[in-house]
């Protein structure tokens, strides 16, 4: 019972699904918007399991004085910080002027920022390392990324400006872009899409039961 | 310098909704000219009483000009009432910015008529058709399966280096990261992520190397916990898995990015899987796992990370190979048809795609609108 029970919630929510897809009429109309408000305070719920494990975990760290337990330290001050002011700022947290805001914008946005824009350094590495004329994709690969990346700056269709309309740099990376790129994109999307349904259709079906640790 | 009546008022159930709307369209004024007479269309409804409408109230205004639709869905009607309608044309006379007059002419009135909620989405029909073609080919090749024919299933790259990724950890003592994403157990790809956890732990519990799951959604971690235990279970080692082999860390993206960033940089695990949903931390992610020398299985279905894997990682999934790879992994008869009948969907719709191409070509349209899909 316990892998059956399962099994046969899934099948009818996955099958009742498919069905509200295509009727329009009370109750499907409806059962988007009731599963959605469901998830949302099944997961607020939830978020408590999470927090739970993570000040578990690094008070464990910290008390076993593990290696690195100092990372561990930090998070556990962070969190306690953070969600005191938070409580004893009570409903209005948020407001701009609060301590709890002060923090979301002198620390938590700034420190963001910084994650985001490690970003610029790790494409052009991996750039490097990916545009090396190996062979004859990655030539191609190679060319094209120079055609776009040089028809996206001011100095592309600067130095193109003498050639006719349609062979400017600028042009040209966007017929890349929405050409050979777009049709490349939609081909990797219509195999999503397929692969979304065989797995669905797996599921609901019971066929697949990895989720729920496999076998018969 | 009362303006001519719209004409031609037609009033409708709107098609394809759960009810409670009425579509409204009309023909413009004669007078809805470029600086013409018109400057509103005043839309009014009256609730039938024996036949006969009752007080008309404005339900509301749509600017004259090229620009609009002459149509208004009625979103505010009960299903259970029948209305009238009628759209008035509205002249306004301003003075230095104030109205000093306004000059309306009514239309005939329209109706009865009654919002009805629909049983059949019409507009999807063509998806109902592709999806029940796709689900017979499925069902078809998963009974083919089952009957014991072979089913001919070409390699992935990324999925046969799965032994291969856990192995190289065994032998260098080091762990292994499994990176589900930024999905939560509502997405399709997070559910096939931990899927996929699911063999990853068995191979991981089989040659007693230590897999870590850090997540960064709780639904996720109590799902993958089940899975990784039973994972261990299976292969007789269920002493072996620890629940704080899969914890949480924090929902924020880039948070979770730095705190996955930190444990692989000072842990340097062996092999790193990233399974799942990714956003702009996947290149963040991914460039450290490189950095450190790990090798690293990544398999997203979005497309705009897909590039950045592919440069940083040592095999990617591409889209649908996500999908696949529990089927692929468990080698099971019945999965495998489903795979071989997803193929076959695909197979139909690039012939269709190559047909539709040709009609284009040539100015057919209508084959490609047997596609197109209603969103509401």
């Amino acid at each position: 019972m316990r892998r059956e029970v399962p099994l046969i919630i899934t099948g009818i929510v996955g099958l009742g699904f498919v069905v509200q897809y295509f009727i329009p009429h009370f109750p499907f109309s409806k059962m988007n918007d009731w599963f959605t408000d469901w998830f949302s305070i099944v997961q607020a719920c939830a978020i408590v399991l999470g927090a739970l494990n993570l000040l578990k975990v690094s008070l464990e760290k910290v008390a076993a004085q593990k290696k690195d337990w100092g990372y561990a330290a930090v998070i556990i001050a962070s969190f306690l910080l953070i969600t005191i002011v938070g409580l004893v700022e009570g409903e209005g947290f948020r407001t701009p002027g609060t301590t709890f805001d002060w923090l979301y914008v002198n620390v938590y946005i700034p420190l963001s920022a910084t994650m985001f824009s490690i970003l610029a350094f790790f494409v052009a590495s991996a750039s490097y390392r990916a545009f090396r004329a190996r062979n004859l994709e990655a030539t191609l690969l190679l060319i094209a990324a120079f055609f776009v990346m040089i028809g996206r700056v001011p100095v592309g269709e600067m130095i193109s400006g003498f050639m006719p309309e349609g062979w400017r740099l600028g042009n040209l990376a966007s017929w890349i872009m929405n050409v050979p790129q777009a049709a490349g994109q939609r081909a990797i999307m219509i195999g999503i899409g397929l692969g979304i349904v065989a797995t669905s259709l797996r599921i609901i079906l019971g066929i697949e039961r990895a989720h729920i640790g496999g076998g018969e | 310098m009362t303006p001519l009546p719209p004409f031609g008022v037609t009033v409708a159930d709107k098609p394809n909704d759960a009810g409670g709307a009425v579509t409204i369209r009309w023909r413009p004024s004669p007078d809805d000219v470029e600086n013409g007479k018109v400057t509103f269309y005043r839309i009014y409804r009256a609730v039938e009483k024996d036949g006969q409408p009752g007080q008309f109230v404005q339900i509301d205004q749509r600017p004259a000009g090229a620009d609009t639709a002459y149509v208004l869905h009625d979103g505010n009607a009960d299903d259970e009432l029948s209305y009238f309608y009628r759209v008035a044309a509205l002249k306004l006379v301003k003075k230095d910015g104030l109205v000093v007059g306004e000059y309306l002419a009514q239309s005939d009135i329209a109706g009865p008529v009654s919002p009805v909620a629909q049983w059949f989405h019409m507009g999807r029909l063509s998806a109902f058709i592709g999806v029940a073609f796709l689900s017979f080919f499925i069902l078809f090749f998963i009974s083919r399966a089952k009957s014991g024919r072979t089913l001919f299933i070409r390699k992935i790259g990324g999925l046969e280096a799965v032994d291969e990724a856990v192995g190289r950890a065994t032998e260098m003592g080091k762990s292994i990261y499994y990176i589900s994403g930024l999905g939560d157990m509502d997405n399709m790809q997070t559910i096939a992520a931990i899927t996929i956890l699911g063999r990853v732990a068995e191979v991981a519990a089989k040659y007693d190397t230590y897999l870590d799951v850090p997540v960064c959604r709780s639904m996720v971690m109590v799902t993958a916990r089940e899975i990784v235990k039973l994972a261990y279970s299976k292969v007789g080692r269920p002493d072996a898995y620890k629940d704080d082999q899969v914890h949480y860390l924090t929902d924020d993206q880039f948070g979770y990015a730095a705190a996955v960033d930190g444990m692989v940089v000072r842990e340097k695990p062996a092999t790193i899987f990233f399974m799942g949903q990714f956003f702009a931390e996947s290149l963040i992610l991914a460039e450290t796992g490189n950095s450190i020398g790990a090798i690293q299985i990544a398999g997203t279905a979005m497309p705009a990370q897909l590039p950045f894997f592919v440069a940083a990682c040592d095999y990617t999934l591409i889209g649908e190979e996500l999908f696949a790879a529990s089927a692929y992994l468990s080698k099971e008869p019945k999965l495998l048809g489903s795979i071989k009948g997803a193929d076959i969907g695909k197979a139909v719709f690039l012939i269709a795609i190559i047909v539709g191409v040709v009609f284009e070509v040539f100015g057919i349209w209508q084959f490609s609108n047997l596609f197109s899909v209603g969103s509401n």
